[in-house]
């Protein structure tokens, strides 16, 4: 059993998630207005969480955060119910889709076989939405998929109740009443400013501009010992949360600057567009280090860590002055 | 980026998959565009496929010669660490590693077996097996 349901791409799993939900709950809201609108887009540097031992570094705000943001901004009735136990959390899916609901899933990509082996790393905050079931088969609308996919009752429940961090414990969620059009220009505003006042004025040195400071400090002082294999596992780790993990550091901001360019098309405010030009060639230079890094893991290049740093606060100067300016832009919309 | 900059280098590790993503067009518009994959994205992933790998044919040598247990194999194999294993099996880290040793790891009891079995999405037989 299926409800009507057309399945859309997307770059990133949480945005596109929301967008298609929207979509078809008759609000007609593209993924980068849904990830521009709940302030998504972020730089965190976190040593002290590990990822298959290396330190978590993320081009976005924390999972959860766009369907929250979302959520307060257009003033959503979502509801979120976990799990205590795998058994009671396929149970409730199965109500709810017999019910005809589409419905949200947090899962562990490692256990989703429907992605390409090589892709599936233990990474528990992947989003996708599961729109009927047939037999023992869910049908799973994946955004970052091209197509709508098939999924086994056991795979899924594995998925849904992967350990470690970020543990989904059976997250699901849904809508519980129609969706209507905001106010873009206020919710447009409200939103850059939550943005840049992110990325410029976190407290904490690791968020924001200044994380991308203290990760190039780190890379700075990477040690070359044992022929460097290390520093190079380092460098391609950061590259790999940069590009594979999501969507990217240079996709991220490729979105936020469409976010802009439809923002500005929406209100008529058209000094986001020059905005919008300029984030996508800062999106440029972050692919330009991945591509320097690149060379480097794969020795056609000398390890030069001192270099990659230098890259990494050329960003981050470009950053500041870009975030800055979206302050002022923010502050001189009159609405 | 631009729309023809897209890469389309074909990466191997998507198996044929394409991604999106936004890029700017010919009027200046930035839309939705599909990727074939990128060298550099290939590069990483690959690289880090292959340490786990290694880690794991490493494993499979100290278990030959007698000097872990083919959990640590499996767990390598399962793209796992101990801090992983032990949070998705329950255990204390220290009792992972002391069920690495292939004497301890011949005496674990079938429930112990059943849980790293579940954990690592492998049958209770494979867990005690090389393959």
């Amino acid at each position: 059993m299926a409800i009507a349901f057309t399945h859309r791409r997307a770059s990133h799993c949480e945005s596109g998630v929301m967008s298609s939900l929207l979509h078809h709950h008759g609000l007609p809201l593209s993924e980068p207005m849904a990830f521009g609108l709940a302030s998504a887009l972020a730089f965190a540097y976190l040593p002290c969480v590990r990822i298959n031992g290396q330190p978590l570094i993320a081009f976005r705000m924390p999972p959860r955060a766009i369907v929250k943001g979302l959520q307060r901004g257009l003033g959503l009735g979502i509801r979120f119910e976990t799990f205590s136990s795998p058994a009671s959390g396929t149970a409730r899916l199965d109500t709810l889709l017999d019910a005809g609901k589409l419905v949200g899933l947090q899962a562990g990509i490692f256990w989703l076989p429907y992605f390409p082996p090589d892709l599936r790393f233990h990474f528990n905050a992947h989003n996708l939405l599961v729109y009927g079931r047939d037999g023992d088969d869910y049908l799973v609308s994946d955004p970052v998929a091209e197509a709508p996919a098939r999924c086994a009752r056991k795979d899924l429940e594995k998925a849904r109740f992967a350990k470690g961090v970020l543990a989904p414990r059976g997250l699901l969620y849904y809508l519980t009443s129609q969706p209507s059009a905001p106010d873009w220009a206020r919710l447009g505003t409200r939103a850059l400013a939550r943005t840049a006042n992110i990325m410029l004025r976190t407290p904490l040195p690791l968020i924001g501009v200044r994380g991308i400071e203290m990760l190039a400090r780190r890379v700075e002082r990477l040690p070359l010992d044992g022929g460097g294999d290390r520093a190079r596992l380092y460098i391609g780790h950061i590259v790999r949360m940069q590009e594979e993990i999501g969507t990217g550091g240079a996709g991220f901001r490729f979105m936020y600057a469409t976010f802009l360019q439809e923002l500005a098309g929406k209100t008529g405010y058209t000094a986001l567009n020059a905005l919008a030009t300029r984030l996508v060639e800062i999106g440029d230079r972050w692919q330009e280090f991945a591509v320097a890094a690149a060379r480097m893991i794969r020795r056609r290049d000398a390890l030069t860590p001192p270099a990659l740093a230098e890259h990494l606060r050329a960003i981050a100067r470009d950053e500041r002055l870009f975030f800055q300016e979206l302050h002022r832009v923010q502050s001189a919309w009159a609405c | 980026m631009r729309e023809r900059d897209v890469p389309q280098e074909g990466n191997a590790t998507l198996a044929g998959h394409r991604k999106a993503m936004y890029a700017v067009g010919d009027d200046g518009k930035l839309r939705l565009v599909p990727s074939r994959g990128w060298e550099v994205e290939e590069i990483v992933t690959r690289q880090a496929v292959e340490d786990l790998e290694r880690r794991a044919n490493e494993a499979r040598e100290r278990v030959l010669a007698g000097a872990t247990s083919p959990l640590e194999y499996h767990m390598y194999r399962a793209r796992m660490d101990v801090a992983l294993l032990a949070q998705a099996t329950g255990l204390w880290r220290w009792r992972v590693r002391r069920h690495f040793t292939p004497r301890v790891f011949a005496r674990l009891p079938q429930r112990l077996r059943r849980r790293y079995a579940e954990a690592l999405g492998i049958s209770v037989e494979a867990l005690g097996k090389l393959e």
